[in-house]
């Protein structure tokens, strides 16, 4: 045994000498740190460099099997999912990993801005950092592509529609990001590429210099409220700070990443058992227009931004908003580089932090059930209730026929059925008279069409003798303030 | 002895010039690589496609029609097919519009009951005739530039219409072009 003992030492010993390694690597982990940020609080970005392992290592063995080829590489995403062994449940560790993996480096990035992490001497770690956000959007984006179906085709006509709003250059910025006319082979070709080979690099790249800085500057301490940043002090303070109050990194606070880590490989792999691998949805077959795309999670806000801008704002939005956006992180901690860093005590950032999660949230949310869609078969699947037919005139009732046959159900509801994309029609007697509905319909206005060439005079009367029923719980008609005027 | 005036540091200097020549030699057909589908002149891209007969389609009707794209790869699939609109208005009159709606590409679908073509994405409608009817598109749909020839009908195809690469660039919307007169 001490044999066995005295050769494997004598092998380390020989290996070490030409590499030396060990050093290093032990001083860099038992480097001292503030006793105050050995916190659970300063767990995340940990967490997402083992989940961009997660990712790594699940990515190279979907590799494996996935054929990133136009017409097969939805196939092989089948294949995947329902003949190789437990190839449904490495797609979705690879799914779910994303999702964390986006989630964590959000909650990274909120915890380092309101901990006031960013300021000197950390500014290009920060920098650095946000590089890596867009990285990371940049997998979930391309990842997406490489899921080649229904969303993902369509995605990338979203993606060629907003590259062609860009002056002078938009067409050239088109067929550089397919790779040629059209969405097809060498679009997907391009994505595998960017998805497998360029991101990863940069990526891997950038997390090695994010943690070079981190190791290199020290862990940012816990802050204190009226403790200040400034330039000509503050290295000497930090290491002040860390020689009276200060642990190994290894093993006094490590052990709370460590945990992290496990906790979120434990939830990304209970995700991914529970509720399975995202698609592929629908085959990528242009031909087939009986879809509703979607992007992923991540990217339902922009979705519903889109929904909303004004048409002659949407290009110079689209255009300049990302610049300003990117610009504003890029050059936050240049500005900001000194002063105060705890979160009471900066009432703004703190602000920012609410509106910019409570702006995410509400688009994001609005993303998951898109009222500005019309729902394209409530026509003809959703009947109009029957106490909306009840006790009417035969007019009336033709009417109800026409609101169904004339898609109207399409952007409009009744009894909770229909498009949200129009207001709901229960009340609308009560809100419009005969005249305003009249005229509503057949001119349109207030993003409605017009149906004046879809309907002809007796099925417009009929609608809207219809829609004069409408007065929710028996409220009162509406009625013209100006037409009672001059009857007196 | 001054250092940088040395035959070392010339040769240094020497040596990185070469480099960056070498690179510059190298960066050119990289990036003419790279580029190469960008720079291509994109009237290359279309060419005449048949969509069927005159006879195939009835008029006052609009109809889904589905194409093989002029140019495809053996390994494109289905991606290589592409939909359009045709509507007949009467007689050889024709429009034929792209599906992709002009707001972000998403493909539009017509519904005769209401004459309406609506996208499922955020919203944009269109008339039959292809003008904008509501919603956040910038203009109506995009139109192929189209003829007849030998009773049958073809449109000039091979891009997927956007902003900046519309189907026909010159023809303003709804502006019917005469259909020239040919044998049907």
């Amino acid at each position: 045994m001490t044999k066995l003992k005295q050769r494997s030492i004598e092998v380390y010993d020989w290996i070490e000498r030409r590499l030396g390694l060990a050093k290093p690597v032990v001083e860099a982990a038992e480097h001292p740190i503030p006793a105050s940020s050995a916190s659970w609080w300063y767990v995340f970005g940990s967490a997402a460099v083992v989940l961009l392992g997660l990712q790594v290592i699940t990515g190279i063995l979907l590799a494996l099997v996935y054929v990133p080829s136009a017409s097969d590489a939805w196939n092989s995403l089948q294949f995947l999912n329902h003949n190789v062994t437990l190839g449904w449940f490495l797609r979705a560790l690879h799914g779910w990993g994303s999702n964390f993996m986006i989630a964590i480096v959000l909650i990274h990035m909120t915890q380092v801005f309101l901990f006031g992490a960013y300021k000197f001497p950390r500014e290009l770690t920060w920098i650095v950092g946000v590089l890596l956000l867009l990285l990371t959007l940049g997998m979930a984006f391309s990842g997406q592509v490489l899921r080649f179906d229904q969303d993902a085709y369509w995605g990338l006509g979203i993606g060629a529609s907003i590259m062609g709003r860009v002056p002078f250059i938009g067409a050239l910025l088109v067929h550089a990001l397919l790779g040629g006319p059209i969405i097809a082979g060498a679009t997907l070709s391009r994505f595998f590429t960017l998805h497998v080979f360029v991101i990863p690099g940069i990526l891997l790249a950038s997390v090695g210099l994010h943690v070079w800085m981190v190791l290199r500057l020290g862990i940012n301490e816990w802050p204190m409220p009226g403790r200040l940043v400034r330039k000509a002090t503050y290295e000497r303070e930090y290491q002040e700070l860390v020689r009276k109050d200060g642990v190994p990194f290894v093993p006094d606070a490590v052990w709370k990443d460590v945990i992290f880590a496990a906790a979120i490989l434990l939830a990304v792999i209970a995700c991914a058992f529970f509720f399975g691998p995202f698609g592929p949805t629908g085959q990528p077959d242009p031909t087939v227009i009986q879809t509703a795309p979607k992007p992923d999670f991540a990217f339902l806000w922009i979705y519903a931004v889109l929904a909303f801008l004004p048409p002659s704002l949407e290009t110079p939005f689209l255009l300049v908003v990302p610049v300003v956006l990117i610009g504003f992180l890029l050059l936050l901690p240049l500005a900001a580089g000194e002063g105060e860093k705890h979160w009471s005590r900066r009432p703004v950032a703190v602000l920012m932090v609410a509106l910019i999660a409570v702006t995410l949230g509400v688009f994001t949310r609005l993303g998951t059930y898109t009222p500005w869609s019309p729902i394209m078969d409530a026509w003809a699947s959703d009947p109009v209730p029957a106490e909306y037919l009840r006790g009417r005139t035969p007019l009336e009732r033709q009417g109800a026929l026409v609101l169904q046959d004339k898609q109207c159900r399409d952007c409009h509801s009744l009894g909770g059925l229909g498009g949200l994309r129009g207001p709901a029609l229960d009340s609308i007697a009560a809100r419009m008279t005969e005249d305003q509905i009249t005229r509503q319909v057949l001119q349109g206005g207030g993003n409605m069409p017009s149906y004046g060439n879809a309907l002809n005079p007796s099925e417009t009367t009929a609608l809207v003798h219809f829609l004069l029923t409408l007065r929710g719980q028996n409220l009162t008609p509406a009625v013209d303030a100006s037409q009672r005027l001059t009857q007196h | 002895m001054n250092s940088s005036n040395s035959r070392r540091a010339f040769l240094f200097k020497l040596s990185v010039l070469l480099n960056g020549a070498v690179g510059v030699v190298l960066a050119v057909p990289i990036l003419g690589y790279l580029l190469g589908p960008a720079w291509k002149k994109r009237s290359s891209y279309d060419s005449w496609v048949a969509l069927g007969s005159v006879s195939e389609f009835p008029e006052g009707e609009t109809r889904l029609v589905d194409y093989r794209n002029p140019v495809t790869t053996a390994w494109d699939g289905q991606t290589g097919n592409v939909a359009c609109w045709v509507r007949r208005i009467s007689g050889q009159q024709f429009q034929v519009f792209a599906i992709n709606c002009a707001h972000l590409g998403c493909p539009v679908r017509w519904f005769a009951q209401s004459k309406l073509f609506l996208c499922p994405c955020h919203g944009g409608a269109y008339y039959a005739d292809g003008s904008l009817a509501s919603g956040p598109p910038p203009r109506g749909l995009f139109e192929y530039k189209h003829k007849i020839s030998r009773g049958k009908l073809m449109i000039s195809a091979g891009e997927m219409p956007t902003l900046a690469t519309e189907a026909c660039a010159k023809n303003p919307l709804i502006q019917l072009e005469p259909a020239p007169k040919r044998p049907a």
